[in-house]
């Protein structure tokens, strides 16, 4: 520790960091601009003056940037010094001088960093008496809006888009007091992390776009802690509402997963909730009208939710609360997961290496300080987009090691990068076709799915002569093989990333046997799964039957009724499989918030609610079980949480009046004494009856407005506000004011700080945890408890059988996720579809770019454009996977292709 | 489209540095030396020749004052305007060329023969004022030198 | 008296080619440096010959080469030439790079050599068009005789050359803004720590330095650090090349020993004031340097002197102000220079500048308010080293504060009668 003095009194801190963090942390107000935690310091805002004096007797001193000094020991300095503060104030009237001042008509005004910083520096007069400079605007797509007249050229925009997200289409032009930040021309913005401009910008040059269409102040939204359902890796979010509709997603720091940023399809993926598709209202299909009061629907389901006839399908997309109680409904024998066999046996793979605590399922923090990166069968950036940003930074700072050697801090972005130039740590690529990362990789190997898997079991045997390795294989797969194996094992802290997307057990066999290869007694190998969806690791530790043996039930006809929850099962399975299962059922039961092809078919139907409009748990893909938080209470009150249903249909069919459950945790703490592989997810978040000052957390903030007025139309008198019986969070402004424990936090603000930058103030150290820790808890047991030997089950080589294609299913990050398609940006970006084929097969085919073929999967038969794509390997043929238009597949799954009528 | 002697010229320069980005500047000079001006085809055929984006590489085009994003006539003329030139009387010599070629800074004449461009000190500061036309100097002008100058350039 | 920098430089022949270079000794330096000394050992020679950067910052060359990491073998680093003169009245260099660009090659060899880098640029401004001729035939001479290349006269010693000209932007004279240029970059300075010594050039150790610094070299290595600094009678050693522009008689160069004053400069070598205008006062060494006025015409021409009478040496180049010509304008000329020369990296840079520079206008125009001179002097206050990211804006102040100070009365004149008095 070091003893630094500001302001004469004396503070222990850590050195080494900048003083700006450092007087951040130790909860000095001190303005900043173009610094940011998660990109360290570059020094061109100026902003963050403050005196450092010689020693004790200095008077004079001088002024520095507080983001570029280091914090060492015996340092005198001052914030309060009146030249630092003058100079303080007069960057940002330098700042102002061009700035519109239009706070009134920007999205940004309410949580602007520009007008905090403005505001605590105590600029208010303006002596710039001349014309401002004008820009133009640019249009940059369904997702951010463009407003250059405001920009205070902090560069953070092209530092994150550029440095940190390796984006390619924004950069700064022009120079001196002309800097200009956008695209060479007008366009979509190509990252698939643009969204962060807008929390990155701190004024409102980059603004969110499908906020507009509906636009709230922050302090007039209702906010809540969430976590993004549009992947596995359970990013934390705040979701913000007004008017019962969800209107803003925005990042909630958690300093072990996603930290400061998310990705577009969990920025923009929430307008599901708005959607005009929602199921409104319990249908029973058999009765004239369909629409159903409670009554009449509790009668019904009474008659046909009888015990032993009735079996439950789960969801990989709903809460660990729903599914257990669906499983609680229909009793453990009846309840299977709703996912393919072939998905079932995948997560048992991974479930099998997770549950030994042989390797270490790393955090997306910890992914960040991998040295050498090996990602079999996986294009994270659309499968897992924020690993794919994780892997980004471990790849450009691996580099940075050797900074140290000369005294170059690790905050020190600039001289970082100066330094670093082009050379990246080891990254390998092992996937069908080109990827994002593959920019940065060493070698991209674009192979089938089975030699993936050949090439990883190679790399295994490569570190340990145990591991059974595959025969038949060329000299240069060996010597490559052996060129990964050597760098890994150099390694300090290496990676493998592996998953399910590309239903391919042997890659996952492979991937562990070589993290396990990589294993010492002293440390674990990190081993990263890439799984389908936000609770497919939740469902899987259920360990229910699949799907298919579902199916099986069905056709001895020993079922009378199915109740399948939130799960559309046309897309986890072939049409005419799906179809049969349905046929085989006398009354189908469908929970969900949204038609589909599987409500359609429902003989019942109920709404439930979205994440939106529930509490729930789940567990992303490292093992961590995180809470959600209802956000509002819906106006729809049929927007019922799935388990609430549920378990009133349990206490219903025990003949038991139902009693609405208090508090979901209840049910939790009794998942987890049935099974314990969820000890801990109970214990995620406070309970519903935790109180600060005997206050609960408003979702709130204390500006909220027009409480009174908002409802005036209907009823002068202003309504009751909604309770919340089931969380420690109220649906109002009233209630503890203070910070609230880390999983609670439903937005952030602090004094003087209105914008998210608040976050500093909720960390324990600035950049890193939240105080009282990050929240979520790890299920998965840190340290071996069960033997793990390595898998052989090593595929044939790959040879294309003619006129049988291997499909490959690519994931897209708009529009193979379920729900986020519902969003219009989203939908606006998601592609066209199209079948992906090398060049030598088109030829033979005897078709070109954009020619349609005839595609035959299973029963179903598509016509689509060839789209030519030179590296993908013969007898491989590619198709998006699961955007709209090419559901009902059952994966993997072969096709045949012919040419088809243009 | 670069020729192929713009590529041949713009390799030998990328032959010369540890990564092919840093011949950008190098590569801009050589295609705007052949075609006068960097318009956004040049640009993203270069962008793509150095493996860089069209924006990195504007980022860099658009920095430098001698960068031509905007078609210029056949023939340049930089006046310095720096504090010699002004002592001794460049303002005079900009009055002159406004009326003999009915252009300010910044402008082509409407037969493209010229460019007109304010320019920083030109490093010829004690025979002021100065200006440059393409490659050549001129020094100590007077308003009487300037038209038969001004002649030799077609 | 000597004068070792431009002793064969003779603008009514010819620049010297190689041939001349070496019947006047040219290249023995080289000769002594490689195959007699260690590296170290002429690093220890330069910093005792006391030569200090003569670019403007006036750091000691030697020290600033010491920090260069030494025990590294076969570690990249660089040696490079900052011949981007661009300062506004500065045309020094134009005249070594003119008349002998050889004695640059020999001093960067040389300079090379000592801190054992093996690729060399000379960093050009483009405006030189025929200096780049003529180093770049100087190189191909010097690579064709063997002191450029492999094993350089025997030594074991490479090293390779290029001349790369820029294209345009004040900011390329500040050596990490140079390196970025170099790198293909916008020219927007880099911090410091890290040093170039240790992280510049891609990422390598690298030097900078000016070319007047650099021409010094071969003559210190022939003829000893003693020498040096018996070339001048006063505090700073060798010669300085001085230079004045403005409305006098004879404008030009001179290489004289440091310590000059500034009245033999003006009177003596430039000939005094034309007729019928009179000295007012002098920007002592280029655009960013603050105005001495009649009252200094005694001080020498070091770093010193000129440092005690409130203003600095600079590039030793004068731009001398008139009686004739309006201060106001003068210094609006100045800091619309360096406001469109900001690189547009800093706040204080990028928008002060401008403001300044609307501000001095519009008093120029007769259109100021007695306030506006409080906002220069706030610019003046808070645009000075350490608050910007670099030296460009504390530069442009300079002689804005000082022009305030000696030229208030002009300004409230222009303020009071609305409208310039010159005009």
């Amino acid at each position: 520790m070091a003893t630094i003095y500001i302001d004469h009194k004396a503070y222990e801190v850590t050195p080494g960091k900048n003083v700006l963090e450092t007087c951040l942390t130790l909860g000095f107000d001190l303005p900043y601009f173009c610094w940011h935690p998660a990109m360290g310091s570059v020094g061109a805002c100026r902003q963050c003056a403050i005196k450092l004096f010689k020693d004790e007797d200095d008077t004079k001193g001088r002024l520095v940037m507080s983001c570029m000094e280091t914090v060492k020991d015996n340092m005198y300095l001052s914030v309060e010094d009146p030249a630092a503060r003058a100079f303080r104030a007069q960057v940002i009237e330098w700042l102002m001088t061009n700035h519109p001042h239009d706070c009134a008509v920007c999205d940004e005004g309410g949580s602007c960093h520009l007008q905090d910083m403005t505001v605590m520096t105590g600029h208010n007069y303006r002596r710039f008496q001349f014309p401002k400079r004008s820009y133009k605007n640019q249009y940059l797509g369904p997702f951010i809006n463009h407003e250059m007249n405001r920009c205070i050229q902090c560069y953070r925009c092209v530092r994150f888009y550029k440095d940190y997200a390796g984006g390619k289409d924004l950069d700064v032009f022009a120079a001196h007091n002309h800097v200009y930040f956008g695209r060479a021309e007008d366009g979509i913005l190509e990252s698939e992390f643009s969204g962060n401009l807008a929390e990155v910008c701190p004024t409102g040059v980059f603004t969110d776009k499908s906020l507009k269409a509906h636009y709230t102040r922050k302090w007039d939204m209702t906010m809540a802690p969430s976590i993004c359902q549009h992947c596995s890796l359970g990013c934390n979010v705040i979701a913000g509402e007004r008017y019962g509709e969800l209107r803003q997603i925005t990042n909630r720091y958690n300093g072990a997963v996603n930290g400061y940023f998310i990705c577009d399809r969990g920025r923009f993926g929430y307008e599901f909730v708005n959607n005009i598709n929602r199921i409104q209202q319990p249908l029973v299909r058999a009765q004239i009208p369909d629409a159903a009061d409670k009554d009449s629907l509790y009668r019904q389901l009474a008659k046909i939710l009888t015990k032993d006839t009735t079996i439950g399908i789960a969801s990989p997309r709903a809460s660990l609360e729903a599914n257990f109680a669906l499983r609680q409904l229909v009793g453990k024998e009846n309840f299977y997961q709703g996912v393919s066999e072939a998905e079932a046996q995948l997560m048992r793979n991974i479930l099998l290496t997770l549950n030994s605590g042989h390797v270490h399922s790393p955090s997306l923090k910890e992914t960040e300080t991998a040295d050498a990166v090996f990602i079999l069968g996986e294009d994270l950036t659309n499968s897992a987009p924020m690993l794919a940003l994780a892997v980004r930074q471990a790849i450009r700072k691996a580099p940075f090691e050797k900074a140290a050697e000369i005294s170059i801090p690790t905050w020190h972005d600039a001289a970082l990068r100066e330094l670093a130039q082009e050379e990246k740590g080891a990254l390998f690529i092992a996937y069908p076709t080109k990827t994002k990362l593959d920019e940065l990789a060493d070698k991209p190997l674009h192979l089938s799915p089975d030699e993936i898997a050949r090439l990883g079991y190679t790399v295994a045997a490569q570190l340990n002569t145990n591991v059974p390795a595959p025969e038949g294989l060329s000299k240069h797969s060996l010597k490559l093989a052996k060129q990964i194996a050597g760098i890994l094992k150099k390694a300090k802290n290496p990676l493998i990333i592996c998953g399910t997307s590309l239903f391919n057990e042997a890659i996952i066999s492979a991937a562990t046997n070589i993290a396990l290869a990589l294993s010492g007694k002293e440390k674990k190998a990190n081993l990263s799964f890439v799984i389908p969806e936000c609770n497919s690791m939740g469902l899987a530790m259920m360990d229910a039957p699949s799907l298919a043996h579902a199916m099986e039930v069905l056709e001895n006809g020993d079922v009378d009724t199915v109740v399948v929850l939130e799960n559309d099962l046309y897309r986890r399975g072939g049409k005419g499989e799906i179809d049969l299962l349905f046929n085989h059922c006398r009354n189908l039961v469908v929970l969900d918030h949204l038609h589909n092809e599987t409500s359609n078919k429902a003989s019942i139907l109920i709404p439930v609610a979205t994440f939106a409009e529930a509490d729930g748990t789940i567990v992303n893909n490292e093992g961590r079980a995180q809470r959600f938080f209802q956000v509002f209470s819906p106006k729809n009150e049929n927007f019922r949480e799935s388990w609430r249903w549920l378990d009133e249909f349990r206490q219903f069919q025990n003949g038991i009046c139902p009693e609405e459950l208090k508090a979901p945790e209840n049910l939790l703490a009794e998942m987890a004494h049935l099974m314990p592989q969820f000890k801990g997810a109970d214990t995620v978040a406070p309970d519903a009856d935790f109180r600060i000052s005997g206050q609960k957390i408003p979702r709130e903030p204390h500006r909220y407005s027009g409480r009174t007025a908002m409802l005036a139309n209907i009823n002068v008198s202003e309504p009751k506000p909604p309770e919340d019986h089931d969380s420690a969070l109220s649906f109002t402004m009233e209630g503890y004011k203070g910070m609230p424990p880390a999983p609670l936090i439903p937005f952030f603000w602090a004094p003087g700080w209105n914008s998210g930058q608040s976050v500093n103030k909720y960390q324990a150290e600035v950049g890193g945890s939240l105080r009282g820790g990050d929240p979520g808890n790890r299920l998965f047991p840190e340290i071996s408890v069960a033997e793990l030997s390595y898998r052989n089950h090593i595929p044939s080589p790959f040879i294309p059988s003619p006129g049988e294609w291997l499909m490959l299913p690519l994931s897209h990050i708009f529009g193979s996720e379920e729900l986020s398609i519902y969003s219009p940006g989203i939908n606006e970006r998601c592609p066209k579809p199209y079948i992906a084929i090398n060049r030598k097969d088109a030829k033979d085919l005897n078709t070109a770019e954009n020619d349609i073929v005839q595609l035959q999967i299973q029963d179903q038969l598509y016509f689509l454009p060839v789209r030519i794509m030179e590296e993908l390997p013969q007898g491989l043929a590619g198709i998006p996977y699961q955007i709209p238009g090419l559901t009902g597949i059952s994966w993997p799954a072969k096709g045949t292709l012919t040419k088809g009528n243009t | 489209m670069l020729s192929t002697d713009e590529i041949r010229r713009i390799d030998h320069e990328i032959a010369l540095v540890p990564v092919r980005k840093a011949a950008s500047i190098e590569a801009l000079k050589i295609v705007q030396h052949h075609r006068g001006w960097i318009s956004d085809e040049s640009l993203q055929a270069i962008a793509a020749h150095l493996g860089m984006s069209a924006e990195e590489l504007d980022s860099v085009a658009t920095f430098y004052n001698l960068i031509f994003r905007k078609p210029v006539g056949r023939n340049i003329i930089l006046l310095c305007d720096s504090i010699s030139c002004y002592v001794m009387g460049y303002e005079q010599i900009y009055a002159h060329l406004q009326a003999l070629l009915h252009i300010k800074f910044g402008e082509t004449t409407p037969d493209d023969r010229f460019t007109l461009l304010p320019n920083p000190c030109l490093g010829s500061c004690d025979h002021a004022p100065v200006l440059m036309i393409n490659q050549d100097t001129y020094r100590n002008l007077t308003n009487e030198k300037l038209q038969e100058i001004l002649k030799e350039y077609k | 008296m000597e004068r070792p920098l431009t002793q064969h430089i003779n603008f009514n022949r010819s620049s010297l080619n190689l041939k001349d270079y070496r019947s006047v000794g040219g290249y023995q330096a080289v000769e002594k440096a490689l195959t007699t000394m260690a590296p170290q050992d002429i690093t220890k020679m330069v910093q005792e010959a006391d030569l200090k950067g003569r670019g403007g910052a006036g750091f000691s060359t030697g020290t600033k080469w010491s920090f260069v990491p030494m025990n590294t073998v076969g570690q990249t680093k660089y040696l490079i030439a900052n011949a981007d003169e661009m300062e506004p009245g500065t045309f020094k260099d134009r005249m070594l790079l003119e008349g002998n660009p050889h004695q640059l090659i020999e001093g960067m060899i040389v300079a090379a050599y000592a801190i054992q880098a093996n690729i060399s640029y000379v960093f050009l401004r483009w405006a030189y068009k025929k200096a780049a001729w003529l180093i770049k035939h100087a190189i191909d001479e010097a690579y064709a005789a063997g002191y450029l290349g492999k094993n350089i006269l025997g030594s074991g010693y490479d090293l390779e050359m290029h001349l790369h000209t820029g294209i345009g932007r004040y900011m390329c004279g500040e050596e990490t803004a140079l390196l970025n240029a170099l790198e293909g970059k916008r020219a927007t300075p880099r911090t410091k720590p890290p040093f170039p010594q240790v992280s510049g050039l891609f990422g390598k150790p690298t030097i900078v330095n000016n070319v007047e610094t650099l021409c010094n070299i071969p003559h210190i290595v022939n003829h000893g650090a003693d020498w040096f600094k018996d070339l001048s009678p006063g505090s700073d050693a060798g010669t300085k090349i001085y230079g004045i522009s403005g409305r006098v008689n004879k404008p030009g160069l001179w290489e004289l020993p440091m310590g000059t004053t500034i009245r033999e400069l003006l009177e003596e070598h430039a000939g005094g004031m034309k007729k019928g205008v009179s000295f007012r006062a002098v920007l002592p060494g280029g655009a960013s340097t603050d105005f001495l006025v009649e009252e200094h015409l005694d001080v020498k021409m070091d770093y010193k002197s000129i440092s005690a009478a409130g203003s600095r040496l600079g590039t030793g180049t004068m731009i001398v102000l008139d009686d004739q010509t309006c201060p106001v304008g003068f210094i609006h000329n100045l800091e619309h220079f360096f406001a469109q020369e900001s690189c547009g990296w800093c706040t204080p840079c990028r928008e002060g500048l401008p403001w300044t520079e609307k501000i001095l206008l519009s008093i120029e125009n007769g259109e100021g308010r007695m306030e506006d001179l409080e906002l220069l002097e706030m610019h003046t206050k808070h645009l000075g080293p350490g608050n910007t990211f670099c030296a460009l804006a504390p530069g442009a102040m300079e002689p804005l504060q000082s022009g305030l100070k000696y030229f208030r009365a002009d300004f409230e004149k222009h303020i009071k009668e609305k409208k310039c008095p010159w005009r």
